[in-house]
């Protein structure tokens, strides 16, 4: 065949299924919004939900979810920034570190569920946590921690060596090369990396039915004593997230409205994924630009 | 004249490979060394000892002795933080950091804990003077260093490690990824700037080594061949194989 023919059907190929993935993401999107959306409402967003009747909200379920995402985030972006650091910088490149990122893949690719079971058996039961957002969070730590270490390791490693050895002939030393220059430019990746593992969190909802809980107990927002039990920002407390919301409407809710609501909620959860990354995005640049200029 | 830095016997192994093989070079103060010869022939890694950017790499080993004034820069109390700024380092392609012009020269002061904004400033504006790219930076000083050209990026560079005074800075191929006019622009830089420095340079480029170097060493597959005062060395060279290199007739 003619060269020229041969890359036309190539890329037009290409473009079919550019087209398709478009097109089914847009449908996916364009049908939770189209029959979500019209079932958003202030009230909607700020009243708790309802067992049995019609009328629930989902305010403790969205704020859940949130701080759920940001206690997760702070367990795990500490160790996965020294876990990234460590494998991109220090690390001897030999059999042993090879294994280590290999355990850290298979920890990546553990079925929820069995997290989820697990996190139960040693931290709910055995370590007596029960049924918290502190449990929720070590779980999803167990799926976060592999995502970002690896995008962390990745980000690092992929600036220029030649930044390494400026810093290094300056005169400065290795740890300041790599928190001075080397992090500041790996900053952009790393976002995208937590962008990613954020959008797991929002979702999951398998590992947190035995870990953070099904119920979204009364809480106070006005009571900022994170030990006290009624305070929305203690940590013990059970948690029901927007997700396991909306997979619990479905598969047991009786209240007459189940079927709008999990609509609700799912387009809820869309439009806080969207918003969640436009703010890391902000974030990111406003950080970029701090770090890699004086003003 | 006086000499600066000196070494002796120097091998150099990468793995089991041997890449040099007992180098005695002296250098002098004030003055601009050309190393030359074909690529592979260790100019680099030479040049790479010198402030110890070699002991980066994996499997390297060094052997021989390295003396700035009657220091031993290999000795295990030398501290490699002042070292390095004592004998800085341009590299082949221009390395700015992703920050702005201001930050990238005043970062090695910075790092010394020179806080004393008047002190930055001052020193900010004179590296880049003496690097020849003030002229084209001034009015952007906090724009980032990445958005100006390779050869204005090239001269950032310089002055860089100009910020923070050092004794020795030594080029490696630091034109080889310009253009003609920004290369002699650099050319010209290194001209003035060996009144206050001593500047060793790795070219590829020989009418480079004979515009601007006082003396000129001629590396053959890890041996010093031939080290002469350039004038010397480029008409009438003592080996026959500094004759057939600069004849063209390899490498
Ligand atoms: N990191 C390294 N590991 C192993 N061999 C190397 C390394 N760097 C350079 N070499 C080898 O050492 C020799 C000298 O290299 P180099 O100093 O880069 O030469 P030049 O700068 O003169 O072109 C070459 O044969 C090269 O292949
Ligand atoms: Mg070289």
């Amino acid at each position: 065949m003619n060269p020229k023919v041969v890359n036309k059907i190539a890329t037009g190929v290409i473009y079919g299924l550019v087209i398709l993935v478009v097109a089914i993401l847009a449908a996916l999107i364009g049908y939770i919004l189209v029959t979500g959306v019209p079932h958003i409402s202030w009230h909607f967003l700020t009243s708790p939900a309802q067992s049995f009747l019609a009328g629930g909200g989902i305010r403790d379920q969205l704020f859940n979810s949130i701080y759920l995402l940001v206690l997760t985030l702070i367990i795990s972006f500490p160790i996965a920034l020294g876990a990234g650091i460590y494998l991109a910088e220090y690390a001897p490149k030999n059999w042993f570190t090879e294994i280590i990122k290999t355990t850290i893949e298979v920890l990546s690719s553990l079925p929820s569920v069995v997290v989820g079971l697990f996190c139960y058996l040693l931290f709910v039961v055995q370590m007596r946590m029960g049924f918290s957002i502190l449990s929720g969070a070590i779980a999803l730590t167990f799926f976060n921690l592999p995502l970002l270490t690896r995008n962390i390791e990745t980000s690092l490693e992929s600036v220029s060596s030649l930044q390494r050895e400026a810093g290094l002939s300056l005169g400065l030393s290795q740890w300041k090369t790599i928190t001075g220059i080397i992090l500041p430019a790996a900053v952009p990746g790393i976002i995208t990396g937590i962008i990613l593992s954020a959008g797991r969190v929002f979702g999951e909802a398998a590992a947190l039915i035995y870990t953070a809980g099904q119920s979204a107990p009364f809480v106070d927002y006005t009571n900022w004593n994170i030990f006290s039990d009624t305070s929305f920002l203690n940590p013990l407390r059970p948690a029901e997230t927007l997700a396991v919301h909306i997979w619990k409407v479905n598969s047991e809710g009786i209240t007459p409205d189940a079927n709008a609501i999990s609509s609700g909620s799912s387009a809820v959860l869309i439009i806080v994924i969207l918003l969640f990354n436009i703010f890391a995005h902000w974030i990111g640049n406003r950080l970029y630009k701090k770090m890699t200029s004086s003003k | 004249m006086t000499s600066i830095l000196k070494t002796e016997n120097v091998h150099l192994y990468y793995g089991e490979k041997e890449a040099l093989h007992g180098f005695d070079i002296e250098f002098e103060q004030n003055e601009i060394t050309a190393l030359i010869g074909p690529s592979g022939c260790g100019k680099s890694t030479f040049l790479r000892c010198l402030n110890r950017m070699n002991d980066l790499r994996n499997n390297t080993t060094v052997t021989g002795s390295f003396k700035i004034g009657d220091r031993d820069i290999y000795a295990p109390t030398t501290d490699m933080t002042e070292l390095r700024k004592e004998i800085g380092m341009v590299f082949q392609q221009p390395n700015p950091f992703p920050f702005s012009v201001y930050d990238n020269v005043a970062y090695g002061l910075r790092i010394a804990g020179v806080k004393d904004k008047k002190v930055l400033d001052e020193v900010v504006e004179k590296s880049l003077k003496q690097a020849a790219v003030w002229d084209e930076v001034k009015d952007d000083l906090n724009k980032n260093a990445l958005s100006f050209s390779g050869g204005q990026q090239q001269r950032i560079c310089i002055a860089r490690v100009l910020a923070v005074k050092p004794k020795i800075i030594l080029m490696d191929e630091p034109t080889s990824a310009l253009d003609p006019i920004s290369s002699a622009k650099i050319e010209d830089t290194l001209l003035e700037l060996k009144k206050d420095f001593t500047i060793i340079i790795v070219t590829h480029n020989m009418q480079q080594a004979s515009r601007i170097a006082d003396k000129t060493a001629f590396m053959l597959n890890g041996d010093l061949i031939e080290y002469n005062k350039t004038s010397k060395m480029f008409l009438n060279p003592d080996k026959q194989q500094t004759s057939d290199y600069l004849n063209g007739e390899f490498g």
